[in-house]
């Protein structure tokens, strides 16, 4: 993390700056749950309702149904742009929030489907509206209502969601801010559980998705870290994940290998690669030992590369480092050869040239 | 928090985590406790540092804080938690603010989790506030981010223990604004903070480690609480996401310890590896003579200071006796089972011209039937 002329924060905020005014573009800010109850809504409000206080032109676009005494406290004290009802669906009201013009829109269950034949078919993309106009959005969200985790969250709930929001949708947020909170005090979160299960079962359902949405924010702010890097012209030498590296070749029983690989990456939350540098001629017995080491690989759903190269050992430490591994797995070789002794094996000179990553060494 | 009425038992911790200062861990724990008093819990601020802050300053209203203990140290006063007057009023619950926090020489416990324990035995249930940055074995990656040697950490053991541990999110820009609104420190103070840790991308990267420390702690918890499942055998790993959650045979993590510096940095990185992996962990020393008061005395200093170190991390240490490391290491490591050696990687200036007779080599070539993991030295690359 270092190797890098930084500019001073003042000017980091200069140049953030004025990157918004030329994108006159509003900032979406999201607060992701992990089930009905953590406190989104009241967060939001809260961040709203501190907005107002230094200044800024804040009102409310939407509520959930149903706020709690401490919610319609502080909404006595905020001005509210109501929705509007189509067909008994309720619905933002776009059209009066642009008219109104504030700096600063909340707008709660971001997941909502509009009503038929309305301009956008979900509330999110009213927020799109909203924030091309350069309004400024902060929103709220379950993680059970994202696209791409609707049949994990289903699996685990055995219930099933329709309206939803893409992830994208949320991963393009200026920032993510997770409620957290311990699955107990989550009061409404029963919503989410099945009541022919133990509470005990419910409670680890809720930890369950309690784990996922902390591992969700990760990811997106992982993703605003690499962008941010880029942006800024910093190399990137280390980061908060670990990633492992398995490297096969064609002589080693790597299945032992490959599977440590899944079950530690997994452990760790981090990520899995497998490569193997290719190596010309090989007999039809090493040529079925690879297919079998890549197949295992893609199947436990490594990110699996092929590397084309005279010297394996570079190739390897340039994957490596462009990667940001931290971790190398690699095997003995099946024996040891006489020069091993006077120049070192495989094993030696990855052992020697990888600088700032942990190599494991494998019985083969 | 279940339930919090005084008992014989062990009182409850539940602990704030955050990444930086003035992300609005004490905020969310002061918070909790004007609730829960509010619902009638016998609630008590063991002890609050305000830093100034107006809106933090203004939640502990109305609520009964124990008097701070004073202590003198050379010549000067100091403040500290008054653990025995907390005691003494024994409530039900307690608020106490930075857990990581060392206490001034000549108070009765060196750091404020060790208060905190006492505090817990005595069945009085604690909230309290902490940094990811202040655990034990993040302390190198840490450094590495940022610059920065926390020196006021604790065993991950001590946060492994808590009943319930909660992230207190804020993204960095925002907390970056408050930090130039004078919500944070003093105009002075962050002026300099701004110029050193928060620098936005070492506050993302923070960020990231803590949310991923959360979930790991979540993560944890629920393995707990599942009936002990069947261990399967390592070609039944299933692809599927949920791999992390089937009970592997457990691994056993065999480290080897030195005089050298770089053996605190292994001591971290192996317990950190053993804690994710569920893994027994345990810290040898090989020496010829097993009486090591006839070993030098600095090194031996060294040495004792870092067996010591495994052993505060919840790491068993034994002194093996042999001429040679490398085979006294390996035959342990048969005898005992172990699945992965932990190595240090030597560095540069210390590696032998001749391939094959370096300990690194020396173990790796004879412990062909067992893992050995060579850990590398995390350092900052020069700045400039």
């Amino acid at each position: 993390m270092s190797n890098m002329t930084r500019p001073d924060p003042e000017q980091l905020l200069r140049r953030v700056q004025a990157e918004d005014e030329f994108r006159k573009h509003g900032r979406l800010k999201i607060f992701l749950g992990y089930a009905p109850g953590v406190g989104k809504s009241f967060r939001m409000l809260d961040e709203g309702r501190r907005r107002r206080l230094r200044g800024e032109d804040v009102v409310v676009g939407a509520i959930q149904a149903g706020p709690s005494p401490v919610i319609q406290e502080i909404l006595r004290k905020m001005e509210l742009i109501p929705l509007k009802t189509v067909a008994g669906v309720p619905m933002i009201d776009v059209n009066a929030i642009l008219r109104r013009r504030p700096e600063v829109c909340l707008v709660d269950g971001l997941a909502y489907d509009n009503p038929p034949a309305s301009a956008h078919a979900k509330r999110w993309q009213d927020v799109e509206e909203l924030l091309a106009s350069g309004i400024s959005v902060i929103g709220s969200v379950n993680l059970q209502f994202i696209e791409e985790l609707r049949d994990e969250v289903e699996r685990i709930t055995g219930r099933e969601v329709n309206d939803t929001i893409p992830l994208s949708f949320v991963k393009m947020a200026d920032e993510i801010e997770v409620v957290d909170a311990p699955a107990d005090m989550c009061k409404e979160g029963g919503v989410m559980l099945r009541p022919e299960a133990t509470p005990a079962d419910n409670q680890q359902r809720l930890m369950e998705l309690r784990e996922k949405a902390l591992l969700l924010a990760a990811d997106v702010v992982d993703h605003q870290l690499e962008t941010y890097l880029q942006r800024h012209g910093i190399e990137q030498l280390w980061g908060a994940q670990e990633r492992i590296l398995v490297c096969v070749t064609p002589r080693l029983r790597a299945s032992t290998m490959i599977e440590s690989g899944r079950r530690n990456a997994d452990r760790f939350h981090g990520e899995l690669f497998v490569v193997y540098v290719n190596e010309p001629d090989l007999r039809p017995d090493e040529h079925a030992s690879l297919e079998g080491n890549l197949s295992l690989a893609r199947r436990l759903n490594a990110q699996v590369s092929l590397l084309e190269s005279e010297e394996p050992i570079h190739a390897i430490m340039e994957f490596a480092r462009q990667h940001g591994i931290t971790q190398i797995f690699i095997g003995h070789s099946s024996r040891e050869r006489w020069w091993h002794r006077l120049r070192g094996s495989f094993v030696d000179h990855v052992i020697r040239e990888a600088e700032g990553m942990d190599v494991r060494v494998f019985p083969n | 928090m279940p339930d919090a009425s005084p008992s014989s038992h062990r009182g409850l911790l539940k602990i704030y985590l955050g990444y930086a200062a003035g992300v609005g861990k004490t905020y969310s724990m002061l918070q909790e406790a004007r609730t829960l008093a509010r619902q009638g819990v016998d609630m008590v601020i063991g002890y609050f540092e305000p830093h100034n802050r107006k809106d933090t300053i203004a939640l502990i209203e109305g609520l009964e804080i124990i008097p701070r203990k004073r202590i003198q140290y050379r010549g000067a006063t100091f403040e500290e938690m008054d653990t025995e007057a907390i005691l003494r009023r024994h409530p039900a619950m307690c608020a106490v603010d930075e857990f990581a926090h060392t206490n001034v020489p000549g108070s009765e416990r060196c750091k404020r989790w060790e208060d905190v324990q006492v505090i817990l035995d005595a069945g009085i249930s604690v909230l309290t506030t902490m940094n990811v940055q202040h655990l034990e074995s993040l302390n190198d990656q840490v450094w590495q981010v940022s610059d920065v040697r926390v020196r006021e950490t604790l065993p991950d053991w001590v946060v492994k223990q808590a009943d319930e541990v909660v992230m207190v999110d804020l993204p960095p820009t925002a907390l970056l604004n408050r930090l130039r609104r004078g919500q944070v420190y003093g105009p002075e103070k962050a002026q300099q903070a701004l110029q050193n840790f928060f620098k936005e991308s070492t506050l993302v990267l923070l960020r990231e480690l803590a949310l991923r420390q959360t979930a790991h702690q979540v993560d944890v918890r629920y393995v707990e609480q599942e009936e002990p499942a069947a261990t399967y055998p390592d070609h039944e790993v299933r692809a599927l996401p949920a791999t992390n959650h089937i009970v592997q045979p457990s691994d056993r993590i065999l480290i080897y310890v030195t005089a050298d510096p770089s053996s605190a940095m292994l001591i971290r990185r192996g317990r950190r590896v053993a804690d994710y992996l569920r893994a027994d962990c345990f810290a040898v020393s090989v020496h010829p003579d097993a009486d090591l008061r006839r070993m030098p005395a600095a090194p031996r200093e060294r040495l004792e200071k870092h067996l010591n170190f495994a052993r505060n991390l919840h790491i068993e240490t034994r002194l093996l006796q042999g001429e040679n490391p490398a085979e006294t290491l390996v035959d342990f490591a048969r005898l005992h089972q172990v699945t992965q050696i932990y190595l240090a990687r030597a560095r540069q200036a210390l590696r032998m011209p001749v391939v094959g007779h370096s300990l690194v080599q020396q173990v790796v070539r004879l412990a062909r039937d067992m893992q050995v993991t060579i850990v590398a030295e995390r350092r900052r690359q020069p700045e400039h």
